[in-house]
């Protein structure tokens, strides 16, 4: 926050100068961001080991040289799994984000700018929706669909729009009343030209920032779904997924699910980060 | 008394919300794939079974008939049966509804016991290293999967110090209390995270309030006016932070209860939705909704209890 | 009245800015009688409110600090004490009352309550006892039905029945001296009326000495014995009420008696000062007054003036002062 801005710039060379002015904790979340990045996109490069090839010989290794994380109970190396998954769990945290932001965004527009019925309509429906606890509501919609990361990405469109919704609604209410909203309209735009060229670019900065956060919680909860058993299928390597397999060994091999959920909680920290700095940034609170 | 008014009136206009809770949950079920009465009654069953059935339930009549028909038997307090345990629903759930509810008040006790030293930390030593060490913490809180940090406490407390049970729930109330601990500390550590921030930045402001100054102007101690001004004014939007975040609470013991084996509500929800037991997913769902909007409702009513200037 | 029992002496307050240190309270001294009511006028940024917080040593941020000065209450200096021992300055000694008591007063705590808090820490009374007494200073403070108001919250109370909760919240710790921080200023005239006939019971009544922090002379000439009148952080002219509004020496002060409504010849246009006042970091050299002063001589700008006894309880600080129209005593200085 503030305290960052009190210390004394430090020399900038090139890195330096293309990062002025951005907030330190964005360049940190930003950092974890690209690490995660590179790890998923050239696992097949970096990754030590076959994520599902299975050395016997070597079960329940603990952390060494050969196997930095250790081993799982099929004698799997920890490390190269929890490399491989960076594809799946960031996929979820990007998918679990996007496919929301869009149904909400669009809703939020059209209920704030007609207003009247419609928003009310829709303002019901948003209530209610956020009166389930989140993950009921997913698991409730998963029951039904039956489990698998399909599902997960269509409860989480049908759950997790409401908050843009919301968010959207809220300042094209205001928009709405503006001058140059005002203008369009006596130029005889369309509504649709108005609603989502004039108006939905101002209105978006605060959903932007809050897409962030939220996408710490998308990440949290597709891994507890797929750790419940309810999400990512096996053998499929995702950390929630792995860090179930180790709860039956914890008594003997800790690192089983030790290490993936470091990497949950270290992916989910450089969100928040970000979302933080952006915030900053844009001055807007998260 | 009038600014309680509205204890009498919100009800009313929760009705809408409570209507459309009742609609999301008949809809969820009903679009289940297949034949509700083979579900019902299995693979095997016969064609006169099957008719039977849809007779008996109603599932012959139009789907508005069937939805009143729904609605009806929810205020006889029937909430159909469970297909797996062969009993009623609500019956059932009520047999769960213990653990979980000491698991929610315990979290709910717990995060305080550890927000409010170390928010009072932090709002003591702004912009100093205790600080943003609460800070980074509560902002590495915020991203630690529930169901990890269970199995971690785990691995910490049950395992390496044998100081308090794997899972299970146990008999007695010592033992289920002891059972207990480490569950509501894992979700207490997560709502802290949340709370914590919010916390420091309301003392932060009530630390420098005018209220504030005028009681340290009255030569009252540092310690009285934190204990009796700043604190009492800074809780009141912490514990409404509090109410908002009862769904998540909620979301928070489906997983708990999965990871610590607590037969409680959550519990029962993820082995139903494994079993297609879809009866139970529907009354758990909806009763988990029901708390929820209880839960602002009765939130409301303390923070007019708590801020005099409030009026609903 | 008697002799000076409350002498400030060279209080001085610093902040930190980015720019460097600057001196916003400079070396202000005056002394207060036991009863007696002292008015502490300039304009806004003049340092006065930030002289008064300094008395209680209650600096809003922590880039204020108090490097000199000496404060002394029966000849004792207060200012030495230790932090702990100073907080028995706070309300035993020093009651203070603010501009806005809404915001002065917890506003989820019931009024009864807060004064019987103060009461009770001060007195050790039971909580009886306090609520008791509570009730009594209320019905002392002109609140009527103070039994019922004393279970009422700040909210619930309007602006004047307000302040007057908040004096009778300072006056549970017993002060032998009050600082009213521009108590009237968001009141309305009857109300206002009523605030400053209050005050001046409690001095009769208590022998109260009372501070009275205001940029209203119309204020001041009704309510006070003495005046200090302060710009830019410094004392430009200390006196009595009568002599001091009649025969101003200080041209800021001739010049703020000339502001007010009333004064000069009736159909005049209302004289204001020209310019604005000096803002922390840049504060004129010599006299702080001396680019808007309109007696401004060469030495002004050079030379801070010394602050001097002149005769008649007075004292001064300018190179140059008003010609007095009532005495003789000659203009001193550079001219």
């Amino acid at each position: 926050m503030s305290e960052a801005t009190l210390d004394r710039p430090m020399p900038r060379r090139f890195l330096g100068r293309l990062t002025a002015g951005v907030p330190q904790p964005m360049l940190i979340g930003g950092a974890i961001l690209t690490v995660f990045l590179v790890l998923a996109i050239g696992a097949p490069l970096i990754s030590p080991y076959d994520p599902v090839y299975q050395d016997i010989a070597a079960r329940l290794a603990p952390p060494s040289l050969a196997h930095p994380f250790g081993t799982d109970n099929f004698g799997r190396d920890i490390l190269a799994r929890v490399i491989w998954s960076a594809r799946v769990d960031l996929q979820i945290a990007v998918l679990g984000v996007i496919f929301p932001f869009i149904i909400g965004t669009a809703t939020g527009t059209i209920a704030g700018y007609f207003g009247g019925l419609t928003d009310t309509l829709f303002m019901r429906v948003v209530d209610v929706v956020l009166a389930f606890p989140f993950l009921v509501l997913m698991l409730a919609i998963i029951a039904i669909l039956g489990p698998g990361l399909a599902s997960f990405y269509i409860a989480m469109g049908l759950v997790g729009w409401v908050s843009y919704a919301r968010l959207i609604r809220a300042q094209i209410l205001v928009l709405r009343q503006s001058d140059f909203a005002m203008a369009a309209k006596s130029l005889g735009f369309s509504h649709w030209r108005i609603m989502f060229r004039h108006l939905l670019p101002n209105a978006m900065v605060g959903s932007i920032v809050f897409s962030m956060s939220d996408a710490v919680l998308v990440l949290l909860n597709g891994a507890a779904i797929s750790y419940l058993g309810l999400g990512v299928q096996p053998p499929t390597a995702e950390w929630g997924i792995m860090v179930a397999d180790g709860q039956a060994f914890i008594s003997i091999a800790w690192w089983i699910s030790t290490f993936p959920g470091l990497a949950i909680v270290v992916l989910a920290f450089g969100f928040s980060l970000l979302a933080d700095g952006l915030g900053e940034k844009l001055g807007v609170r998260p | 008394m009038h600014r309680y008014r509205f204890v009498f009136y919100r009800p009313l206009q929760l009705l809408p919300v409570l209507v459309g809770i009742s609609i999301i949950t008949f809809v969820l079920v009903h679009s289940i794939p297949g034949d509700p009465a083979r579900i019902l009654l299995g693979t095997r069953a016969t064609p006169e079974a099957l008719a039977n059935i849809r007779a008996q339930f109603g599932l012959d009549e139009p789907i508005w008939v069937q939805y009143f028909d729904f609605v009806k038997n929810l205020f006889h307090g029937e909430m159909g049966r469970s297909i797996l345990y062969k009993v009623d629903v609500i019956g059932l759930i009520l047999g769960r509804l213990e653990p979980t509810l000491v698991l929610v008040f315990g979290s709910v006790i717990l995060s305080l016991i550890i927000t409010i030293p170390l928010a009072t930390l932090a709002a003591g030593h702004r912009g100093g290293a205790i600080d943003h060490a609460v800070r980074m913490i509560s902002t590495g809180g915020l991203g630690m999967p529930a169901f990890w940090l269970g199995i971690m406490l785990i691995i910490l407390f049950s395992v390496k110090l044998g100081l308090f049970p794997v899972s299970g729930y146990g008999q007695s109330v010592a033992d289920k209390l002891h059972h207990m601990v480490l569950p509501c500390l894992t979700i207490a550590l997560s709502l802290s995270a949340v709370l914590t921030r919010s916390l420091r930045a309301s003392l932060l402001a009530e630390m420098e309030s005018d209220a504030a100054m005028a009681a340290r102007a009255r030569g009252l101690p540092e310690h009285i006016v934190f204990r009796r001004h700043v604190l009492p004014n800074s809780l009141i939007p912490t514990l409404n932070l509090l109410a908002v975040n009862i769904g998540w609470l909620i979301s928070g013991t489906v997983v708990v209860e999965s990871v610590f084996a607590i037969p409680g509500m959550g519990q029962l929800l993820i082995r139903a939705i494994f079993t297609r037991d879809y009866m139970v997913v529907q009354g758990v769902a909806m009763l988990f909704a029901l708390a929820s909007v209880l839960t602002n409702f009765l939130a409301d009513i303390l923070t007019v209890v708590l801020d005099p200037r409030v009026t609903l | 009245m008697s002799g000076a029992f409350f002498e400030v002496e060279d209080l001085t307050v610093d902040v930190a800015t980015d720019t460097g240190r600057h001196v916003i309270v400079d070396r202000v001294s005056f002394t207060l009688g036991k009863g007696e009511i002292l008015g502490l006028v300039g304009e806004s940024g003049s340092g006065k409110t930030m002289a008064c917080r300094a008395l209680l040593k209650l600096l809003p941020s922590k880039r204020l600090s108090i490097p000199g000065g000496r404060v002394r209450i029966d000849g004792e200096d207060v200012m030495a004490l230790p932090d702990a021992g100073f907080r028995t300055v706070r309300g035993k000694r020093i009651g203070m009352i603010f501009q806005n008591p809404a915001s002065h007063l917890d506003p989820v705590m019931r009024i009864g309550e807060q004064i019987a808090e103060s009461v009770r820490f001060h007195h050790g009374s039971s909580r009886r006892a306090a609520e008791a007494r509570a009730v009594e200073l209320l019905t002392q403070v002109g609140i009527p039905d103070p039994k019922e108001r004393s279970r009422g919250f700040p909210h619930e109370f309007s602006g004047g029945m307000r302040q007057r909760a908040m004096i009778a919240l300072a006056l549970a710790s017993d002060p032998d001296i009050l600082i009213a921080d521009e108590p009237t200023t968001a009141l309305d005239v009857t109300v206002q009326a009523q605030i400053l006939r209050l005050l001046k019971e409690l001095r009769d009544a208590r022998g109260l000495s009372i501070i009275f922090i205001t940029h209203d002379l119309g204020v001041v000439a009704q309510l006070c014995d003495r005046i200090c009148v302060l710009y830019g952080g410094r004392v430009c002219e200390i006196g009595d009420k009568r002599t001091l509004l009649a025969d101003p020496r200080h041209p800021y002060t001739a010049g703020l008696t000339g502001c007010q409504p009333g004064a000069g010849a009736t159909g005049s246009r209302l004289k204001t000062i020209p310019g604005y006042p000096p803002t922390i970091d840049a504060m004129p050299s010599g006299c702080r007054f001396h680019p808007r002063c309109s007696n401004a001589v060469d030495a002004c700008a050079r030379l801070q003036p010394p602050f001097e006894d002149v005769g008649q309880d007075r004292r001064l600080a300018c190179h140059n002062p008003v010609v007095s129209e009532l005495t003789s005593v000659p203009a001193r200085g550079f001219a």
